[in-house]
């Protein structure tokens, strides 16, 4: 498995890329393998804040529902709506297409007390 | 993984592994919850033919003088109208009408009968009915003497009349089974399923049950043949409306609300529970089991409450997802049976979000009868 080197990452398996003032989140790939495949996504409303930790997003199988919590803290600014007719970009592709939100409003400094790929990785291999 | 080490495998878990299983417990049971994914897995079954092992399933023989008295006394369908190789669905009901498990009986003669029952439920099952056995008549649970492969989909016959010694199971009705010689000893297998699809149910010894799954995988690979896990077997059962034990039928719910009316019959004289079935059959039950689909986006889960337009709490859903055939959010919900009528427009709280759904006739699926 190769994670993106430049992506941060979480111990709930959420993933975060920093562009800018602007964050891009999503779940890793071991997270929607750990899922099996999505047939809802319940997207969070533009404009709504949250706090590190906080459940912002719902992933739903055909077996049940999982909290996505927000890696960081900050307000979403868009959400990927793709997700609401194709759920399964997140299977087929978790660090890209299938992104759920950006958000604004962000702390570098939280972002960055995230784990690297590396640390992830070896959290990954821990679990093994 | 601790959790795992008093979980039970079947003879399959090997040919699980080996194929990409994801393994879950269910039941007490270390069983694959999916192999290619839970979508592709139930189109398989709808469309051509899937492969379930279900060796989970317990098995109850009742043999001897008094078996039809005793049997008859434990459940609600009429055992009298069962005819020597047919299957009857029937269900051991409680004095007060609910559900200890529902099953299946296979008959062999007027004082053997072999009854398949839930994996959760089997040690309780053969507990109630020795409960029950004044006149001691033989119970043997023999749960651990057999393996059990699902063979279910519009292929599924096509593909066992392939296998050496299998292929009468052509001429079998539905809710016919026989013995047959095969290459892998004695099978019992019977025309019966929990898909909505054609299909048969074998049974077979442990030793030779993975020789014939692999049989059937090989055999059935130029008909498409896919490993299912219990992801489908659940979405495929619902879109059936084939209930559930633990979600539509509890010993909480009697027969009547479970929707299972047509296999209540009070006219075959004095069972567990005949009473209270009877007068709810005539007049009416207190809850009834009703199809829904949501008008929002949104799934509903076992639990999630039902309410009417008003805000006025009627019940809860019992089974809820969405579904790859019918490809909408639906689910089955025990309700104040005042409201029952295929269209009533009601509230589900999901996750704290009351989303719009309305009531739908059951089955959601229904296969195309071949002609």
């Amino acid at each position: 498995m190769s994670l993106p080197n430049n992506y941060k990452y979480t111990k709930d398996h959420e993933w975060v890329l920093l562009e800018g003032d602007t964050a891009t989140v999503g779940i890793t790939e071991f997270a929607q393998s750990e899922l099996g495949e999505l047939v809802f996504v319940d997207l969070p409303s533009v404009g709504k804040s949250f706090k590190q930790g906080e459940t912002f997003c719902v992933v739903e199988s055909t077996k049940a529902a999982s909290d996505v919590y927000a890696p960081i803290s900050g307000a979403i600014q868009s959400a990927n709506q793709s997700l609401a007719s194709q759920p399964t970009l997140i299977n087929s592709s978790p660090y890209t297409e299938g992104w759920i939100a950006k958000l604004t409003g962000i702390s570098a400094d939280e972002v960055n007390k995230l784990m690297s790929a590396l640390e992830y990785e070896e959290l990954l291999a821990s679990k093994k | 993984m601790d959790s795992n080490q008093d979980l039970k495998r079947t003879p399959l878990f090997e040919s699980h592994v080996a194929l990409g299983a994801k393994m879950v417990p269910f039941a007490g049971w270390e069983m694959p919850v999916q192999y290619a994914g839970v979508i592709a897995e139930h189109r398989a079954v709808r469309s051509s033919v899937g492969l379930f092992d279900v060796s989970h399933m317990g098995e109850i023989l009742i043999e001897g003088e008094g078996a039809f008295e005793l049997l008859d006394l434990l459940t609600c369908n009429d055992l009298r109208k069962l005819q020597v190789g047919r299957a009857q669905y029937s269900a051991f009901t409680t004095p007060s009408g609910g559900i200890v498990d529902d099953i299946i009986i296979y008959k062999y003669s007027d004082t053997k009968y072999f009854i398949c029952v839930n994996a959760s439920n089997s040690d309780r099952d053969y507990a109630w009915i020795q409960e029950h056995n004044q006149r001691q008549v033989e119970v043997k649970n023999l749960s651990s003497e057999y393996a059990q492969i699902a063979v279910q989909g519009p292929k599924a016959i096509e593909l066992l009349t392939l296998l050496p010694g299998l292929a009468s199971v052509a001429e079998l009705r539905p809710f016919s089974f026989c013995d047959l010689s095969s290459d892998w000893g004695t099978v019992t297998i019977a025309r019966t399923g929990y898909t909505g699809e054609d299909g048969a149910e074998i049974f077979v010894t442990p030793k030779q049950a993975s020789d014939l799954w692999r049989a059937l995988l090989e055999i059935g690979s130029q008909l498409g043949v896919q490993p299912i896990g219990l992801g489908a077997r659940d979405t495929l059962r619902l879109e059936a409306c084939l209930p559930l034990h633990g979600h539509e039928l509890s010993e909480q719910i009697t027969a009547i609300e479970s929707g299972l009316s047509w296999i209540v019959k009070p006219q075959k004289g004095d069972f567990l529970g005949r009473t209270i079935l009877e007068q709810q059959q005539k007049q009416g039950a207190p809850r009834n089991l009703i199809g829904l689909f949501l008008d929002q986006p949104g799934i509903a889960r076992q639990d999630d409450k039902v309410l009417t337009t008003e805000d006025k709490e009627i019940g809860y859903i019992t089974s809820g997802t969405r579904t790859p055939t019918v490809d909408k959010a639906l689910g089955l919900a025990l309700l104040d049976s005042s409201v029952s009528t295929v269209g009533t427009p009601l509230h589900v709280n999901v996750r704290g979000k009351s989303i719009a759904a309305h009531i739908v006739d059951r089955p959601f699926y229904r296969r195309a009868k071949s002609v």
